[in-house]
Formats: C-alpha cells, structure tokens, sequence
C-alpha cells in the first residue's frame, strides 16, 4: 500500500481583513480575511515550517527525496528542494526536484512522489507545497488569495491514506496566467475562466476518475478541491452530485484565502484532521487541465498526533494591522529606500557556514558537554580543539533568557526588532531575532520555539536564518 | 606577569572639540589633538619615534594607521594602528607605553581618530559583529539593551524602578558635561526628561544612550625617568589591565548579561600593577566607559566600586558626582562629551590627565586631593575592556 504516511500544514501568522483591502480601493469586499505572510516569510520559508510539521516524530534521515512545489520559488534559477533539504536536515543522498509555474505542481509533486515509491526507487518522499501570490493591487485575486503551506510524506509504510487512484487531464487554455517578467496573477475574462477552464476541466477529470475507478459520489466522505473564488467549488461539487453541505472541504475562503499550487494539499490537511479510518477522500487540482486522486483512510490515521497541522495554524493568529504594511511586506511598497547594513555576506561564507545557519546545528564538546551555537571550533569553557558532536536543534523549545526592543535594526514597516537571547531546555543559547510577535508582549521566561526566515538581501540574494518566535501551540496565540 | 608601573610617563595631551564636525575630516580631527599636545609636551613632529593609532571604522579599505600618519607628516618612522572595537584608543595608548617600557623608543606618540559622522548613519549602523548574517539586524543599542533587561530581572527591579536608577547615570553625565567646553553634548537634562524620552532600544531610552561623535585625542609619552625634562607635572603610568573575553560569550551556557569577565579581569590586573587593593577609596576620579546608562552601571560593580547588585544605592547617595566619594564620568564621559570609538580610551585619558594635574578646563570641576585616576573604554557586543590607572607622583 502506497500513499500518505504523515502530513503537515502552514498559515502565516498574520491575516488581513478584506474589508481593509477594499476601504483601501474604495471597493466591496469580498468579507473574511486572508492570510499574509509576514515580510520574512516566502514560500521556502513556509514549505519548511509546513515540511516539519509534517515530520514531527519521524527520522528526517530516512527520508529519501523532497518535492518542492509552488509558482513562485524565492530563486527563478536555482533548486529550492534542495535548500529545503538542507535546512530540514536531511541526507545528502536525496532526491531533490522543484515543481513549479503551475496550480497544479503540488498534485503533479505528489503523483511524482507516488510513482517513484511505487517503483522503489525512494522509500518516502516530502512534497512541500507553498504559495504566496500577488493580485493585482485592487483586483479581486488581491483579495481571494492568502499565503501558506501544506506537505506530506508519501511512503509505502504506516499509510494513513493509501492513493487508490489517480488521474490527469490536460487542457490548454490561457486563463490564470504571468508572463516571465510579471509579478501579478492575470485573469481571463470571467465566464469564460470559470466556465471554459476550472468547471470544465475540474467535472471532467473527476467524473472520469469515478468512472474508471467504479466509484460514485456518495461513496465519498470528503470532496476537496480549490475554488478559485467564494463558491465555484460549491457549483462543481453540485454538478458531480455531491452534497455541498455534507461532503465539500470548505475551501478556506472566509479564513485564509486561496493559496494557490499550496491549496489542494492544505484542504486536504484540513480533511485528514477529521478523517476517520474507511473513509475516502476525493482531491483535485486545477491548473490548465486537472488532476484527482482518491484517497482511502486506514487505521494508522489515528496515531497522526502531535502536529500543530492546519487547524493549529488556522486558530492561532494576529491581525496585520493596515493595507499599507501588506503591501510593503511583499516589497509592493517600499516606504524607505535601503537599509543601513554594514556588513554583507559572501556566497562561499554563507555556503561555508551553512551548518550553523541553514541546519540549526551547535557543537557540543566532548569533553565537557559544553553546547554552543553557533559551532565551535575550540570549546569556550575546556578550550578542547576540534573535539565535538554536531547536533541540529531546530526542533527545540527554550524560554527568553533576556531581550531588547531595538528600534533602530528594523525595516521601516516593521521598525522594532526584538533581539532575543533565547536559552534552550537544556542551556545551551541561541542569540537571535523574535519574529510573529507583539514585541510589547515579551518578557524573560517567554516559550519560544525556532522559526526559518528570509533576513534580508545582502549581497545580491536571500539570506536565509534561524529566528525564534512564541511558541504556537494552536487556539489563542501569546504572540 | 611583569609591571609597567612608574616606568612611562605622559608629557602631553591633546582633545579635539568632539561633535558633528562636518566640515573636517579624520585628518583634521588628528591635526587638532596632535597639535595641543605637542605644545603641552613642548614637543614637535620632529621627535616622534613611532605612532600608535586608535581607530576603529577605518574607512579606506580598512586603512588607518598610514592615512592619519600622512596627515600628520609622520613620515619615516613606524605606524601602529590598534583596534579592538571601541577599546582602540587605549589600545593604541598601551601599546605606546609598552613600547617605550621596552626601551626602543624615547618619544612616542598615541593618537586616537574617529570620523563616524562620514558613514551615512546617525548611529553606528546596523548589523554587528563578526557574521552579516548571525548578526544581521544588530545594533549597539540592542545589544547593551539585553543587559538593562538582564540586570532588572535578576535584581527585581521593577521597569519603573531600573529606569530611575540608570537614568540618574545619564542626569550626573549631562551635568558634568555642561562643564566642559569641548564636550559634544552640553545641555544639564532632568530625571523626568530621561524617563519621557523615546525609547532606543527598550529599556534603553534616548538619554540612555552616548553620543556618536567625530573626534580625536592624542597622547605623547617618554621615560618615567625623562618625563621632568619635559614638564615638572608629567602624569605616571601605574597599571593597565586589558580583557579581551570572547566575541560570543552570550553563546556560553550560564552566560548571565549583568557582570561581564572581561571588566573584572581588565580591571583586577590593572588594580594589580598599580598597587590598588581598594578601588573604592584609592581611586580618586574615573573615565569609564558609559556607552550606555546600563554600562557604568555594570561597571561599578565589576570594578569593584559598588558591592554586587548595590549600584544603586550608591548611585541614589550621589557617591559618583563630581563631589562625590568617587567621581565617574567628570568630563561628562561618553553620554556627553561623545563616543568618537577609537578616540574615547585617550579623550578619557586627557580628562584623567588634566584632573590629575589640576588642569581641569574649569576651576569648578577640578577635583580636590587627587592622586590616583582611571580610565576605561569596553568594547564589542559587549566583553572587550581595557583599562590603565595613572598617578601624578612616582611610588
């Protein structure tokens, strides 16, 4: 049996009103909120929060290969899976490939994913699917679209929903598109979209997937599929004779938005959190053509605990307080020009420490257990050389041993930082920024848990790093 | 270890006006201190053997020792630049001493330089340290905030109740600062000022923090056994201590942010070359380096000035005013006389100097009865200090 062995999600912490957006045009709203990611996230950074939640309590060494999948990659030449690899500490002997451009790359990632275990050429594998998309400032997709992430871990062992069948459909249409230089999703008229491309390719691949697998709708728990806008799903879901109300994955308008090449996974999240074991669940994707799978939910779904998966991130959350800071989180606006930064990394320095950095590693001495991060070379407390365990940390929880609220270090949209000595359970220090939070709120002794962000853009590319942030437990958030 | 103690003297100093000196460069800073001390040593460029540079930002691809030389037509003898963070001056000031201890030189020159209004930021900058990226987003405020929020914690002190107690430090700095003409900042401030005022980096409030400045000051030292010849006040070189922990002791587990190795040790070992069992009552004035209100804080407790956790009461009593039991700071120390990095070890060091030759700038400020000074800068984010301990008589 072949199929989901765990599975994890991701919402940024920030969601933004939609009645915000639309007193900002002069517009209606289409009501809700969406999510946002903050000015340090991107979609490797949420595919990695999305990619350990989905591993917590598993081996990351036993992982064989990871499937990376969104429409907008932080890099447009360069491998994202494998940086993602890197940062969720896995082997060095893994598969690694980027599933990009389309809505449908998560689906076209997990039916890769399938396939390849099927042909035991990987034993499990990661899908990470992220997405953070840009409407056009005023248009709906501005909107409807939120930001987030969602992974699964594909494997042939402890399946907790085997893929029974699957089924893709090609259909050229330009509907949803950008062009190599744009930065903002276009649309097609709207009819034509809706009715021509999503309801026209979504109604067929299912239909026929049903009809090859000898299925009907009513043998289903669960529909989950993406709509483009509040309801479209609801019309496809009518028109396959499923009941809307009893079987359609809500589709996370009201609450998140639509999160694009992420989407299909994280409904599907949001599914497998109240599956119960026999139940069979119906997936589709849509992006020019249509993918679908039917899933069915085995016994093992009960020992899938411990994650914060999506309904934790949809329940923890804080309100971005203006329009105007969304726009400038996603460099829309860029209220100040430059930063004043000193120094600037170097490729080969960056690449040098990537231990520390990307992998959360400390050095703990073999002599006298001391741990440091980030390594070090010569112990700081017996002075032994070269004399030490590597040991990834970026699982572990500590409290704020002291702080400061530094007004100067910040961006000019987010202009306080709060620079964090955070001590973990066992001692060892962490000497880093706090992220996702209300820097008012801090106070020494305050849980916080490690996060992977963007901090900032020297020397021409992203500089990813380790910050800490409140720890999210789900429900109301201590942020 | 062996001892330096009475075998250097200082023949001469000098201190530019500190401030927002726009209209002149680091060369400029050099020439204006250089200049005072040579006439207060009644020297001339002619007898410098060698010269010891404090400087941290160099700005031309790194270079500093040379470009200050050449403004200074210091030419053909042998350039020493120093630097370690904010302790650079002393550096610079030390490495002098030593040199002439060794006996290689009998003339030489330390000079401290810094032109920080000419980086194209009103602090220091952001991003500190060793790594753009461990340390990206880091500014001095926010490190030295850590410990204002350290040191609250530890001792219960409540927000209200800590920020009272530093900002007593920035009142007592602004007060002494008023007093001297060539301070950058000369305005008296009050207590409910300091607490209304913006915060920096919390708890550090804008009165918390020193002044970044351009400035400079200069030194010129010889034999303890040559020094009459030049003057009949030289002033003695009796210790110094120099610490330099690492650059991430906030990576050691334990690691407690309100005492600091580097300032017991710099301190201990310079107490020790000079004879001091009891700082407290054996220093009769101390430049310290007050980079932050929090900072001479902590000093004063790692000095041995004020038992641990007892600043305060201390501070309340007025024990370091200029009429104080021991007076800290009477220049106005870096809050206000200003933080020009490299040059603050040997500005402190001219305040010391003059103080001890009851020279003060103003009848007014001058302390009574003294003997024995200290000055102190510490550097990094933080745990590099070094200090040296000066006398006006030999013994």
């Amino acid at each position: 049996m072949i199929g989901i062995t765990s599975f994890g999600a991701y919402i940024p912490i920030y969601r933004l009103s939609r009645d915000l957006i639309a007193r900002a045009w002069e517009r209606s709203s289409l009501k809700g909120e969406r999510s946002v990611a903050n000015n340090d996230e991107d979609t490797l950074t949420m595919a990695v929060e999305a990619g350990s939640d989905s591993l917590k309590g598993l081996d990351r060494k036993k992982i064989d290969g990871i499937f990376f999948a969104t429409t907008n990659a932080p890099y447009k030449e360069k491998l994202s899976a494998g940086l993602a690899a890197t940062v969720l500490d896995f082997r060095k002997d893994v598969l690694t490939a980027d599933f990009t451009d389309s809505l449908r790359s998560s689906t076209a990632a997990l039916r890769a994913a399938v396939d390849s275990v099927k042909a035991g050429s990987a034993g499990s594998i990661l899908v990470a699917a992220a997405d953070c998309r840009l409407g056009y400032p005023r248009s709906d997709q501005e909107q409807l679209f939120g930001d987030g992430a969602a992974a699964v871990v594909i494997g042939g062992d402890k399946v907790i929903a085997s893929v029974e069948h699957s089924l893709s459909i090609n259909k050229e249409i330009v509907d949803v598109w950008r062009n190599d230089d744009d930065r903002f999703v276009r649309v097609g008229e709207g009819r034509f979209i809706l009715n021509e491309g999503y309801t026209a390719a979504m109604t067929e691949v299912i239909s026929t997937l049903l009809k090859r697998a000898g299925l009907k709708a009513s043998d289903f728990s669960r529909l989950v599929i993406p709509s483009p806008d509040q309801r479209s799903s609801m019309s496809v879901a009518k028109k396959l004779g499923f009941n809307e109300k009893e079987q359609l994955q809500d589709n996370l308008h009201a609450t998140v938005g639509n999160c694009g090449s992420a989407h299909p996974l994280l409904l599907l999240a949001a599914a497998l959190e109240t599956a119960k074991p026999g139940d069979l669940i119906l997936m589709a994707s849509y992006g020019d053509g249509a993918d679908a799978f039917v899933l069915r939910v085995t016994e093992e779904i009960a020992g899938n605990k411990g994650r914060l998966g999506f309904r934790g991130h949809l329940e923890s959350k804080m309100n971005l307080s203006s329009y105007q800071k969304f726009l400038s989180f996603r460099n829309i606006l860029e209220p100040v020009a430059g930063e004043p930064f000193r120094l600037f990394p170097s490729n080969s320095a960056y690449w040098r420490e990537q231990k520390s950095i990307l992998r959360c590693y400390v050095s703990r001495c073999r002599q006298c257990g001391q741990t440091e991060f980030p390594i070090q070379r010569i112990c700081s407390k017996c002075r032994s050389k070269d004399d030490y365990e590597e040991i990834c940390y970026s699982d572990k929880k500590g409290k704020v041993f002291t702080f400061t609220r530094d007004q100067l270090a910040g961006r000019s949209d987010d202009p306080v930082v709060v620079q964090t000595v955070f001590e973990t359970e066992d001692g060892t220090r962490f000497y880093l920024m706090m992220t996702d939070c209300d820097p008012e709120k801090v106070e020494v002794g305050f849980p916080v848990e490690f996060t992977f962000r963007r901090i900032y853009e020297g020397a021409n590319f992203h500089n990813y790093f380790w910050k800490c942030r409140p720890v999210r437990n789900g429900g109301s958030y201590h942020g | 270890m062996g001892s330096i103690k009475d075998k250097v003297a200082i023949i001469g100093m000098g201190c530019s006006v500190f401030g927002e000196r726009w209209s002149l460069g680091a060369g400029d800073l050099a020439i204006e201190s250089a200049y005072e001390a040579y006439k207060d040593a009644g020297v001339g460029p002619e007898d410098i053997e060698a010269c010891y540079v404090g400087q941290m930002y160099a700005p031309v691809n790194g270079i500093a020792g040379s470009t200050i030389a050449d403004s200074l037509k210091l030419t053909n003898i042998p350039i020493i630049r120093n630097e370690n963070w904010c302790t650079a001056g002393h550096m610079a000031l030390i490495e002098a001493a030593l040199a002439v201890a060794s006996g290689a030189y009998d003339v030489v020159m330390a000079i401290g330089v810094e032109k920080l209004k000419d980086t194209g930021y009103a602090g220091l900058g952001t991003g500190r340290g060793m790594n753009p990226v461990y340390e990206a987003r880091r500014t001095a405020p926010g490190s030295f905030g850590l410990i204002a929020t350290s040191y609250f914690h530890k001792y219960g002190l409540s927000m209200e109740e800590g920020k009272k107690t530093i900002g007593k430090i920035a009142v007592k700095n602004h007060r002494n600062g008023s007093m001297c003409p060539k301070a950058h900042f000369r305005n008296t401030i009050t207590l409910d000022q300091v607490l209304s005022a913006p915060i920096i980096a919390y708890p550090l409030g804008l009165f918390d923090c020193c002044g970044n400045s351009d400035g400079s000051a200069c030194a010129i030292l010889t034999r303890a056994d040559a020094a009459k010849k030049f003057r009949d006040d030289p002033v003695y070189i009796k210790g110094f201590g120099i610490s330099m922990d690492a650059v991430l002791p906030h990576t050691r587990p334990g690691f407690g942010w309100t005492s600091f190795e580097a300032l017991k040790r710099s301190s201990a070992k310079a107490y020790e070359m000079a004879g001091i069992k009891n700082p407290r009552e054996e220093i009769d004035i101390a430049e310290v380096h007050d980079c932050f209100s929090i900072t001479e804080l902590a000093i004063y407790e790692d000095f041995g000035f004020s038992p641990r956790g007892r600043a305060r009461e201390d501070i309340d009593s007025g024990f370091f005013e200029l009429e104080g039991g021991l007076p800290v700071n009477t220049d106005g120390g870096l809050k206000c006389f200003g933080h020009p990095v490299g040059a603050s070890g040997l500005r402190m060091t001219y305040e010391v100097y003059k103080q001890l030759q009851y020279r003060a700038d103003k009848p007014e400020r001058q302390i009574k009865n003294v003997h024995r000074g200290l000055s102190h800068t510490f550097g990094g984010p933080p745990q590099l200090s070094a200090v040296a301990v000066f006398g006006n008589e030999k013994g």
